[in-house]
């Protein structure tokens, strides 16, 4: 079959119709006897003319497009592709889950209010946090909450001349763009040769600590590695006075083996679409809860879900809250999934989540550091970052792997981040992945090295069989056309 | 063993062998004693599918599903009918199990639905840009203000008290971390008061907010109201409207509106009991380098093939960190999909046919219920597919009164408008059947 190539506004053609509703059973009024004329479009709606089974040929077709993670491995870095159960996606769409009114009066929502201050436990308890805003609708979110919350605390007691977020050198981009966009400047703190927070400078950026509001921590960090240093780190930062800020992103790594609450976090937030196995749908819909402290409870967004006797309710009495983030409770949805993974894998099999995710991460990695230049030699969490291919000479870059990568049916892993090392490819497995797969991959990984000694060409022009092939970014950017114009 | 996971004792044994470790608990022989966890969750154990399934099931039923009752509650979000069509589409696990699209050669199945959400957005609400969404409509509003000030370099934004109120709760939360300013602006017999607002608009105005349908489901006047923001020169008029609205009423981008966002949930998407929804937003060509979020741009491949790519990323937090214009870094991905096959399945003339047979509905509805006079209504103005009666009964009492019956009465608009006691918005989709009004009617009549 030719290969499809059409948008949906190539396949329209008048007079076709998708969808029929019933006749109006009302008296059927001119629209112009309720509405002014001045206010009706009276032009078509430039709206494409197909019929339903276009519809469905048509997406079908792009969805050949796409690699999903339920068609092969997919090690993106710092993402957490993880295997989404299909009981998440019944049990999110049960009529009483998915099809109720936000508004609907409280003794028709007592199941949804029970789900989220179940979730909400259950999660203070794998954190080590005492209450949860389960509002965010992204890990960016939480973490735009998150700095709210610490603004908001400072604010209370005056202390207005915190201006400074610390942010280490390895840290997701998301950090310092949320530290701006919370009013603060984000100042950053020099990793050691290590890979870790060097305290020593940690302790230079601090200074005499009167303006440093807090300091953002993924740990383990955005290299895979455990910020063994944190209990210093957390103490350095508290006696300044500032509050410590946890970005759950890899929080995969270390479930029932750690807690941010016991490393001294004062705000975490949980990518549930990552350690929680929802799914990351093309880019979203996720959630991003934010856990805090007792010190922070009384700033958290309205309403929380409290519970009197046997009656749950919304309670919006936070006199000091730092106002609504996000419309309604956030993406209750997302959260369904994600207590229902929280209760079919239960504490046991949490726990064993991290420990297959850290297995799998650090003999994979020790099935590829013959041919790939490894920066940091150490124990590895749920991740690794490898600095490209073994040989300075070598002509092909991480690029040219990743691009090969596709020619053997893998999603790459996430490439040139963190931004401290050269040529990164950073590969997370995840604890879904079997050991035979991981062969699979590194098998890949190896030809591909050997390719890159002996026939670099191979690399060069991947990818060989995909259907396009290395799109032009430069062309796309400077000459930007973001829709269909016929 | 457990179901999601992959590796048997034999595979774990020879993995720590390659690795040269002895046992697990090495693995995490980095993480220092004073900071480890040394208990178990206080989580129960594991469960099976079938006990999961029954826990939750039961649970579910705890709420009270609009399948088996009438719902005339909208103030935001609304039961429009969603196609078949809709679900088997995004469960596609090609759709549902993919990420960003960072790989364009084996994602431009997302890439071009992305593409076609954009242009379809641009086409309903006559503007030259859209991204590729936002978390919701009430964020969107937020976002979209603090990029008009951001382009403007001014602080000051006003909005209309005739905007959702959930939405300026966010906004002044958003507004409160940039140090800007928000001023509300009243309103006069349901719509914004254009006098006020006139008078208010000065120098130092970044934009002007307004959403119509408004709150009370009363259209708004945008050109008038973009005359009055552009008297200052760069203010940015922003407007929130219902997707749906669209269907019949003129285009905000050919009013004067300089940036359109709004809450996409009407098109495709489950109530979910608030989220996850869609947000949307389109611009002028004027503001594309400083939209927030993610954009899908159209370019040729290697061999010329027509592609499509993430574009303009220099303004995005990965590449500009602490410079970026949001910290955004993902988009609602499946609901845009969700979205995307619900414009197109209705199409030119099913997205008409829903706004017109709402409207229809909700005028006989208005008729019906003001029929007796002990209902009447609080404005005389056009209104899309909501409206609002006030009557002596509590809005407490309705609402039980009708749930006895299986309706979900409206919206308490006492709650958030102190001078409009008693007074509930209904809302009604093209889903409501003129047997639903009748029952509505008669069992208002008979409180």
């Amino acid at each position: 079959m030719a290969e499809y190539d059409k948008l949906i506004f190539e396949i329209s053609k008048p007079g076709k119709q998708g969808y029929r509703l019933p006749p109006l059973d009302v008296e059927d009024i001119d629209i112009e006897k309720f509405i002014p004329e001045e206010f009706l479009n009276k032009e078509d709606l430039n709206l494409p003319e197909v019929s339903e089974f276009d519809v469905i040929r048509h997406y079908t077709n792009l969805s050949d497009k796409n690699h999903g993670l339920d068609a092969g491995f997919y090690p993106l870095g710092s993402c957490t592709m993880k295997y989404n159960p299909k009981i998440n996606e019944d049990m999110a769409r049960l009529s009483g889950f998915a099809n109720v009114h936000p508004l609907q009066s409280e003794d028709c929502i007592q199941g949804s209010l029970q789900l989220m201050y179940e979730l909400d436990k259950a999660l203070c308890e794998i954190a080590g946090m005492d209450k949860m805003s389960l509002q965010p609708a992204a890990g960016a979110h939480g973490e735009l909450t998150g700095l709210m919350l610490i603004r908001a605390y400072h604010e209370k007691r005056g202390d207005t001349k915190r201006t400074k977020i610390i942010v280490p050198d390895s840290a997701h981009g998301t950090n310092p763009a949320t530290a701006s966009m919370a009013g603060y400047k984000a100042v950053e703190v020099k990793s050691t040769e290590k890979g870790l927070v060097d305290v020593e400078s940690l302790k230079k950026v601090i200074g005499d600590g009167d303006d440093i509001a807090g300091l953002m921590l993924t740990n383990p960090n955005t290299l895979g590695l455990f910020e063994k240093d944190i209990a210093e780190i957390a103490r350095l930062v508290h006696d300044a006075g500032g509050l410590l800020y946890y970005d759950g992103a890899n929080a995969n790594a270390i479930l029932g083996h750690a807690r941010p609450g016991d490393m001294g976090f004062d705000v975490v937030h949980f990518n549930i679409h990552k350690t929680f196995s929802t799914p990351h749908g093309g880019g979203g819909p996720g959630s991003g809860p934010v856990g805090v402290k007792k010190i922070l409870e009384e700033f958290l967004p309205t309403p929380t879900v409290e519970k009197d006797g046997n009656r749950y309710f919304l309670d919006y009495d936070y006199p000091n809250s730092i106002g609504k983030v996000k419309d309604y409770y956030g993406h209750f949805g997302i959260l369904v999934r994600a207590y229902t993974y929280i209760l079919t894998m239960g504490r046991d099999g949490l726990k064993k989540v991290s420990e297959t995710a850290v297995l799998n991460a650090n003999y994979l990695l020790s099935q590829l550091k013959d041919d790939y230049y490894l920066p940091i030699d150490s124990l590895y969490k749920h991740e690794f970052v490898l600095g490209g291919l073994k040989g300075e000479l070598l002509e092909a870059t991480t690029l040219d792997v990743a691009k090969r990568l596709l020619d053997f049916g893998f999603h790459p892993p996430t490439v040139y981040f963190p931004l401290i090392i050269r040529e990164a490819l950073m590969i997370e497995p995840t604890e879904t992945e079997s050991k035979a797969t991981l062969d699979e991959f590194a098998d890949a990984m190896k030809q591909i090295a050997e390719e890159a000694r002996t026939n670099v060409k191979m690399l060069k022009e991947a990818p060989h069989d995909t259907i396009v092939r290395r799109p032009d970014e430069v062309k796309a950017a400077r000459n930007p056309v973001l829709k269909y114009e016929g | 063993m457990f179901p999601y996971i992959g590796n048997t004792p034999d595979d774990e044994q020879k993995m720590l062998e390659a690795i040269g470790l002895d046992s697990i608990d090495e693995l995490f022989d980095d993480i220092p004693k004073e900071v480890a966890f040394n208990r178990d969750f206080n989580l129960d154990l594991s469960k099976s599918e079938l006990e999961v399934r029954a826990y939750l099931t039961e649970m579910a039923n705890k709420n009270c599903s609009l399948d088996d009752l009438t719902c005339f509650l909208g103030a935001g979000a609304y039961d429009h009918y969603i196609p078949s069509i809709v679900n088997h589409i995004i469960s596609r696990s090609e759709f549902y199990t993919s990420y960003t699209p960072y790989q364009p050669e084996i994602s431009q199945g997302t890439l071009q639905y992305l593409f076609e959400y954009q242009t379809l957005i641009c086409n309903l609400t006559g503007m030259d840009v859209s991204n590729a969404s936002l978390y919701d409509g009430g964020t969107a509003i937020a976002e979209a203000a603090l990029m008009a000030a951001a382009v403007t370099r001014k602080k000051e934004i006003i909005i209309s008290k005739t905007v959702r109120p959930e939405s300026r709760e966010i906004l002044k939360t958003y507004a409160h971390i940039q140090d800007l300013r928000v001023i509300e602006v009243d309103m006069k017999d349901g719509v914004t008061d254009l006098e006020k607002l006139d008078s208010l608009v000065n120098d130092d105005t970044a934009t002007v907010i307004i959403q119509s349908p408004n709150f009370f489901g009363i259209i708004e006047d945008i050109e008038e109201t973009a005359k009055i923001t552009h008297k200052v020169k760069k203010t940015a008029l922003i407007t929130s409207v219902d997707p749906i609205s669209l269907g019949i009423l003129k285009r905000p981008g050919d009013l004067g509106a300089d940036i359109v966002v709004g809450e996409g949930q009407s098109m495709g998407i489950p109530l979910s009991f608030g989220g996850p929804y869609l947000g949307f937003i389109a611009t002028s060509k004027d503001y594309m380098r400083k939209l927030p979020g993610r954009i899908v741009g159209q370019t040729e491949d290697l061999d010329g093939k027509r592609s499509f790519v993430l574009t303009l990323t220099a303004r995005e937090q990965h590449i500009r960190r602490e410079k970026a214009t949001s910290n955004i870094c993902s988009n609602q991905g499946l609901n845009t999909l969700a979205a995307t096959v619900y414009m197109v399945t209705l199409g030119k003339e099913g997205l008409r046919e829903v706004a017109l047979q709402s409207t229809k509905k909700a005028h006989y509805a208005l008729e019906k219920l003001t029929e007796s006079g002990k209902y009447k209504k609080v404005f005389d103005k056009p209104f899309f597919k909501e409206f609002v009666v006030t009557s002596d009964t509590s809005p407490d009492k309705i609402t039980s009164e009708l749930r006895n019956e299986n309706i979900i009465g409206g919206y308490d608009l006492g709650k958030d408008y102190p001078q409009y006691e008693n007074a509930v918005l209904y809302a009604v989709t093209e889903k409501r059947t003129k047997a639903e009004i009748d029952k509505l009617s008669s069992v208002l009549e008979g409180i």
